[in-house]
């Protein structure tokens, strides 16, 4: 099975952010690709999407669970088996990705979620 | 209330208009105006992700909103209607003389079209057909967050 690769899909420059924090903490480069929704209506977000994509595999990092990133992000997974969809990306979830590649996209998919979710929590006072 | 913003926008629900416009107007609920989507489950459900549980989403077509805008205009509660091209905006325009006026608040690059504001490109035509629109007594403004300028349709078309 190839590797995953990993897009992140968000409004301004979250993604580039992400992106540039996981190689910081990690040093793992390559692995995730930022894409932004600037200036960009669903077609060319969605030719920002393909390209950042390749042949795939690939779980697209979603910032929130709906808005164009996720409209477009979903109707381009609709087109293509090999892709799935998280949304709500944090850091903690990228950072567990960049490790876990070899393994189906759903898979990736969730195991994405149950990491980012963990990392969200009220610390003790 | 009433409709308080009739926007035209191609990501039609996101995040600027459910949280840049929905919260300081206070909407109770959000009318899409789309042929195709109005046809679509499955796009429905994707565009219902992007809202709070507590704002109702109401999906049409062209004929079905002209037809039901007077029960919306006449609503107790505060919404918003979208639409996400200039084609269908005039389309309803024609159809509902309710329609006063047209907020232009996303409507981005494609081949043909030119920058005319930073979110707002357009072919000559489509700017025709919003001054066209404007002449007909409509209100035609382009404005994307509600804290921006409300740039009339003579300074971008």
């Amino acid at each position: 099975m190839s590797e995953l690769r990993g897009v992140i899909v968000s409004h301004a420059a979250v993604a580039q952010a992400l992106v540039a924090a996981v190689t910081a903490i990690t040093g793992i480069e390559g692995a995730l690709t930022p894409v932004s929704n600037e200036g960009c209506g669903s077609e060319a977000l969605t030719e920002r999407l393909s390209q950042a994509v390749g042949r795939g595999p690939a779980v697209l990092f979603v910032d929130l669970p709906g808005g164009s990133c996720l409209t477009s992000s979903a109707r381009y997974a609709k087109q293509h088996a090999d892709i799935a969809v998280v949304t709500g990306v944090n850091l903690a979830m990228l950072l567990d990705f960049v490790f876990h590649r070899n393994i189906p996209p759903a898979e990736a998919a969730r195991r994405a979620v149950d990491a980012g979710a963990k990392a969200i929590r009220v610390t003790a006072a | 209330m009433t409709l308080a913003l009739y926007r035209i926008d191609d990501r039609l629900i996101h995040g600027q208009v459910v949280v840049g416009w929905g919260q300081p107007l206070d909407v109770s609920f959000i009318v899409l105006v789309d042929d195709e989507v109005s046809g679509s489950d499955w796009e429905q459900d994707l565009y219902r992700m992007g809202v709070p549980p507590h704002i109702e989403v109401i999906f049409a077509s062209v004929p079905a909103a002209a037809e039901l805008l007077p029960s919306w205009e006449a609503d107790a509660r505060v919404g918003i209607l979208l639409v996400g091209d200039i084609d269908t905006a005039v389309a309803l325009a024609e159809r509902a003389p309710q329609v006063r006026r047209f907020n232009v608040g996303g409507v981005h690059h494609r081949t043909g079209r030119r920058e005319r504001l930073r979110f707002v490109y357009l072919t000559d035509e489509e700017a025709a057909k919003l001054r066209q629109l404007a002449g007909r007594g409509v209100e035609v403004t382009a404005q994307d967050v509600p804290t921006a300028r409300a740039v009339p349709v003579a300074e971008f078309t």
